[in-house]
């Protein structure tokens, strides 16, 4: 049963993996400079890395947004972002799955009566507009450095043709490392706190831990997702909706692998924290959404060429519809599962841990009560302490 | 590094290099050719005949390697469809300049001494713009940028031999000759001036392919 609340992360991640792939691959693939077979393989590879070794990052600052502390809660949380993501695809709304879990976490948030982090949830909302634009700024410089230097080079045709397969296999695989460690989090992120597995001892090399299994599951329906159903998106995408040149999608792949990257990256934050730099935050941000940023950024350099700002609209109408359909579906999702199917989704206890080393008393308040004598010295002053109270203020945990 | 295809796209590098040069050597046999002609050196002229042959044949193998090869390992996809036009747009220029001599050999049509000079100017002209042409499909897929210096070069010569040839086709049928003389020698001097309108429309669709090339 433990393992059968995974199904709906696994049903996010295989979606992630049908529908985001072709922002890592879809040019290359559509316009025939990759086999798809190269490009899913690739793919799903780089997605299993990044998501194992680069996804605790992004988690972290879901977790901080709302812990979900049971396992039918996180269940019922992914399904509702799947379903709002599905339905939203349906209407042929633009959504993103890291929109749709936010809004999730906020619903669960809601049920059990858990306060928000308000600056959590602002810095993650700032960050999927920062994307945008950075990704559009990355792309427009990228794309005028290339141009120079293609101008100033005498690049044959025929060797450019073989350099920018070669570019596009590269920033494919980086892309799908980034989409990985940005975009587990959306998938499996609402299962750490109640990850289920155990950790296990690799030929006594190294531990996988149960968040490590977590995210490799995670990471494998995604790889699923893009084997068994991207071909047909990227066709779409590649096609008809955003057909790119090679080298303008290489511009755009490589200035959204880098978003994602950098929205994602611990040691980056590390270095720029430890040089008294501001980090950027550990965000899970939409990759259809950078790679729209990134052709506006390619547009705005080749002038004439006009920019769809009613698709800037539809994306700020999918920031608020995606997790208020999701929020709204997690709530009463859950109490469906609460009430009808009698499961714990809201573990009420779970401030105070039963195996908590030590449990001490809080501190007692300062003294506040002076009185001063009639006639005393100046000076001169007396501390009464006030009195224990009957009812303890809330014990603290020491860990 | 076969997923690249980076020697592949060498190999087809060096065949693309070879058929323009063929191109540009059948200009110049085409040139020739005519030159032999009214000098009256027929023994020449049928020698060059058949050296157009062979090279007409090599430019046709070279052009189904390259396009084999296109298709096979999936090289330049987004303008391999332009660059296979482009190809079998440059074949029909050696046609016409081979089909042009066989036309002098099996007619022979008399041409006048005072027209002469005409006929070959009009035979350098068209054959300029053809090797223009050359050059600036070579520069296609050597020196992207050097493609427009080429193609404004091509519309020149072209215009040049249709100026030649209006003034050698006024020229004849305001001579004495007999009528069917005069259209004889007028059907000559549109087979030559040919040679630069086959010149003209692969470059327009150069220019095409060079504007959905631009990065």
């Amino acid at each position: 049963m433990i393992y059968l609340y995974l199904v709906s992360g696994i049903f996010l991640g295989w979606a992630l993996g049908a529908n985001h792939a072709a922002n890592v691959f879809g040019t290359a693939v559509a316009a025939k400079m990759v086999r798809f077979k190269t490009a899913a393989t690739l793919c799903s590879v780089f997605v299993i890395l990044g998501a194992v070794l680069g996804g605790a990052g992004t988690t972290a600052t879901l977790d901080k947004l709302g812990a979900v502390n049971a396992l039918p809660g996180a269940f019922m949380v992914t399904l509702a972002a799947a379903l709002a993501v599905y339905w939203m695809t349906k209407l042929k709304l633009p959504v993103s799955t890291s929109q749709a879990i936010i809004g999730s976490i906020l619903g669960w948030n809601l049920f059990a009566g858990s306060a928000t982090d308000i600056p959590s949830l602002a810095r993650i909302v700032l960050s999927w507009g920062a994307a945008i634009v950075l990704t559009a700024t990355l792309a427009a410089a990228l794309y005028s450095l290339f141009r120079a230097v293609l101008k100033r080079t005498r690049v044959r045709l025929l060797v450019l043709d073989a350099y920018t397969r070669a570019g596009l296999i590269i920033v494919g695989a980086f892309g799908a490392y980034s989409l990985g460690a940005n975009n587990i989090a959306n998938v499996m992120g609402v299962f750490v706190p109640v990850v289920p597995f155990r950790n296990i001892e690799v030929a006594g090399m190294f531990t996988l831990t149960g968040v490590h299994q977590l995210f490799l599951l995670g990471g494998i329906a995604i790889a699923v997702g893009v084997f068994t159903y991207s071909h047909k998106v990227i066709q779409t995408v590649g096609n008809d909706l955003l057909k790119l040149s090679p080298l303008a999608g290489f511009i755009v792949v490589l200035a959204t692998s880098l978003v994602l990257f950098l929205f994602s990256s611990r040691g980056l934050e590390g270095w720029l924290l430890a040089h008294g730099l501001p980090a950027i935050p550990l965000v899970p941000i939409s990759s259809s959404q950078s790679v729209i940023g990134g052709i506006i950024g390619i547009a705005i350099v080749r002038r004439g060429r006009t920019v769809r700002y009613r698709m800037l609209g539809e994306i700020a109408l999918g920031w608020l519809a995606a997790p208020v359909l999701a929020g709204v579906i997690t709530f009463f999702g859950l109490f469906v599962l609460q009430n009808v199917f009698g499961q714990e989704v809201v573990r009420r206890a779970a401030t105070v841990a039963p195996a908590a080393p030590a449990v001490v008393p809080a501190p007692l308040p300062p003294p506040r009560t002076t009185i001063l004598p009639a006639g005393a010295p100046p000076g001169l002053t007396i501390d009464i302490p006030r009195a224990a109270p009957d009812v303890r203020p809330a014990e603290r945990t020491v860990p | 590094m076969s997923i690249i295809h980076l020697k592949q796209s060498k190999i087809v590098q060096a065949q693309i290099d070879e058929f323009l040069d063929t191109i540009s050597q059948a200009s110049l046999a085409f040139r020739n050719g005519i030159k032999e002609y009214l000098d009256g050196e027929i023994g020449h002229f049928e020698g060059t005949i058949g050296e157009m042959a062979r090279m007409e044949n090599r430019a046709d193998e070279l052009r189904h390697s390259i396009e084999t090869q296109l298709y096979k390992h999936s090289l330049i996809p987004e303008i391999r469809g332009d660059v296979l036009g482009l190809l079998e747009n440059m074949d029909t220029v050696i046609n016409a300049e081979k089909k042009t001599l066989l036309q002098f050999s099996v007619e022979m049509p008399v041409i006048p001494a005072a027209f002469g000079k005409d006929y070959l100017a009009l035979a350098d002209v068209s054959v300029s713009a053809a090797e223009e042409l050359v050059t600036a499909v070579r520069a296609f897929f050597h020196d992207f940028n050097m493609v427009t210096n080429s193609l404004h070069k091509v519309y020149f010569h072209e215009k040049e031999a249709d100026k030649i040839s209006d003034r050698l086709k006024r020229r004849i049928f305001s001579s004495k000759l007999d009528l069917s003389h005069k259209i004889h020698l007028r059907y000559f001097a549109l087979h030559v001036e040919d040679i630069s309108d086959h010149a003209e429309d692969v470059a327009d669709r150069l220019g095409i392919s060079t504007i959905k090339r631009g990065f």
